[in-house]
């Protein structure tokens, strides 16, 4: 194999520079993160008298602790809490909503299939960028302001989810389904105990994409929750700097930034076949 | 595509589609109509009554120099952070795709950054590149550059752009490595034996092959530097200084939402629904059949 690939394959110096060249793109990715990393783990006059250290400091634990339980508006376990709950959400509602439907399209034929099968495409225009204060209206007039249902709700059709179980679901052999009809099962028992099973790694590599896409989300959360202790994580940073001339408390903020990224970081490394499948199902 | 074997019935299939179909049509339809319907009126002051002015709105926002800007600002925004990110992207891909072991290492190592949202990655650089404290800005005085991004607007953009790319090129990495490790090795190796150079090859063989890949990544980066790198725009420079980074979506919240002027919001959304539409079609058209050169 190597001999083989010897032809194309860099030797000696070439070699190395291939690595070179990839090391300098890793430490271009880490250096902001490793930045911040740093910024949670000294005092504020360290940063505010630049150049700040490059190296950590020991205040790691002090500057962890005053973010998680006291936080700038709201402390930031809440945030932690309601960015859980907000992507348990989108994750879960999106899949069981969307694995429905592919089930009910691709195993029954009734009166509008296809115009729901076109507006469900359809939804793939509608991004909530571009209806931003009509949703926002909408959500208000349910009393959904400051809510979990209003974080969640309008986030959860998914086209790319029913295209992906549609998919999936046209490639289950048709003797199984002609074996459940035969022995006379009901369709939610063959649903239950024949496609949900054999669909399982498809729905476990969905929520992972699903799952950071939720957490993520910064524009909605940014609309629908005024009250600090209904802040997600990931856009309440931005309401933790000041918004006169006073210095940002840069340490507590940097160390709510890491905390906002860890959890959607160790899913993708934990789970790194699942993301990168999810990721190309899903774009498909 | 049709299944063969179905079951029977009406009232199962429906009530299984009931949960999506309410959901799309409470909270994707009806604001989408809203905003056309909206689109065509401007509400007094005092928000009671509106008065209907056709498509008065799109012929303001049109003529509107402010709009015609925003649009200029979002098409050099989304040109900059497509090339940035899958050039960057690409780069790397080509790199790893040489290594024989160890491609899998640098993979994993590149592409967590895809789970940091672009608010944090805004956060980030707005934190490397702060005019008071921040490191990069500060070194940047030392060697004589006066960095000040919250006055100067070219600064301004290079901020957010570079911010916007960095995230990305895990995306993009992922897809470009698993593009040209599907290119057969025989192919190269062919033309290494006949003596041509990497950067022949490169332009002969692994660009042509490469092409489905590139065009697909082309779409959904200028889908991803349209509407989903607000939060990149918000945390870092509000749009400012000048509107200098206001892009169109950007400028649909802050006229919507800080400006309260819904008639001119409702427009530019269904402006940029347009848009989003036009995407969507040219993805599922091309990218579904698969350009082979």
């Amino acid at each position: 194999m190597s001999g083989q690939s010897g032809m194309v394959e860099k030797r000696g110096a070439g070699l190395w520079l291939t690595h070179a060249g990839l090391i300098v793109g890793v430490l271009f990715i880490f250096f902001p993160i490793w930045l911040a990393f740093v910024a949670s783990t000294v005092t504020q006059p360290e940063i505010a008298r630049p150049p700040m250290p490059l190296l950590p400091g020991d205040q790691f634990f002090e500057n962890y602790r005053k973010a998680l339980l006291s936080g700038v508006n709201a402390p930031v376990a809440t945030m932690l809490l309601n960015s859980l709950v907000m992507a348990m959400g989108i994750a879960v509602g999106k899949i069981v909503i969307s694995i429905l439907s592919a089930f009910a399209i691709v195993y029954f034929k009734f009166p509008g299939r296809k115009a729901f099968f076109w507006l469900i495409f359809l939804t793939l225009m509608l991004p909530v960028e571009v209806r931003i204060v009509p949703t926002y209206e909408v959500a208000a007039g349910f009393g959904m302001l400051n809510s979990y249902s209003g974080l969640i709700f309008p986030l959860i059709a998914s086209a790319t989810a029913t295209f992906l179980f549609r998919q999936f679901f046209m490639t289950v052999p048709d003797e199984l389904a002609e074996a459940a009809r035969v022995d006379g099962a009901r369709p939610m028992r063959f649903f239950r105990d024949i496609l949900i099973p054999m669909s399982r790694t498809n729905i476990a590599a969905l929520f992972v994409i699903l799952f950071i896409y939720g957490w993520n989300q910064y524009l909605w959360p940014l609309l629908i929750t005024t009250d600090p202790s209904m802040n997600t994580i990931v856009m309440g940073i931005k309401q933790m700097f000041p918004s006169g001339d006073d210095i940002a408390d840069w340490p507590v903020i940097m160390a709510t930034s890491i905390l906002a990224m860890l959890p959607p970081i160790l899913v993708v490394v934990s789970m790194q076949k699942l993301f990168i499948r999810g990721l190309v199902e899903s774009e498909k | 595509m049709e299944k063969r074997v179905t079951f029977k019935g009406w009232f199962l299939p429906l009530l299984l589609v009931l949960p999506q179909a309410i959901v799309s049509a409470v909270f994707f339809f009806y604001p989408a109509g809203q905003a056309v319907w909206q689109s065509m009126f401007i509400p007094d002051p005092f928000g009671l009554k509106s008065q209907f002015v056709g498509l008065g709105n799109f012929e303001y926002l049109l003529g509107n120099s402010y709009y015609r800007a925003s649009f200029v600002t979002t098409a050099i925004f989304s040109t900059l952070v497509t090339v940035v990110s899958m050039g960057v992207a690409l780069y790397l891909a080509l790199l790893a795709d040489r290594l024989i072991k160890g491609s899998g290492t640098y993979r994993t190592l590149l592409i967590w950054p895809y789970a940091v949202a672009p608010a944090i990655a805004g956060v980030l650089w707005l934190f490397m590149f702060n005019t008071r404290v921040g490191v990069v800005a500060w070194y940047l005085g030392v060697l004589g550059y006066d960095w000040n991004h919250v006055l100067n607007g070219t600064e301004a953009m290079g901020l957010v752009v570079v911010a916007s790319s960095w995230g990305r090129i895990s995306y993009n990495f992922l897809f470009f490595l698993a593009g040209l490790q599907a290119i057969p090795k025989s192919v190269i190796e062919a033309a290494a034996i006949d003596g041509a150079h990497f950067w022949t090859r490169f332009r002969t063989i692994v660009w042509p092959l490469l092409s489905p890949t590139t065009f697909f990544l082309l779409v959904v980066n200028i889908v991803y530097a349209f509407f989903e790198t607000f939060g990149v725009i918000h945390t870092i420079t509000a749009g400012g200084p000048q509107q200098a980074t206001t892009i169109l979506v950007y400028k649909v919240f802050s006229d919507g939402f800080v400006g309260q002027d819904l008639g001119s919001s409702a427009a530019q959304s269904v402006i940029l629904l347009i848009v989003v539409s036009a995407l969507t079609i040219v993805q599922f058209k091309f990218v579904e059949r698969r350009v082979h050169y």
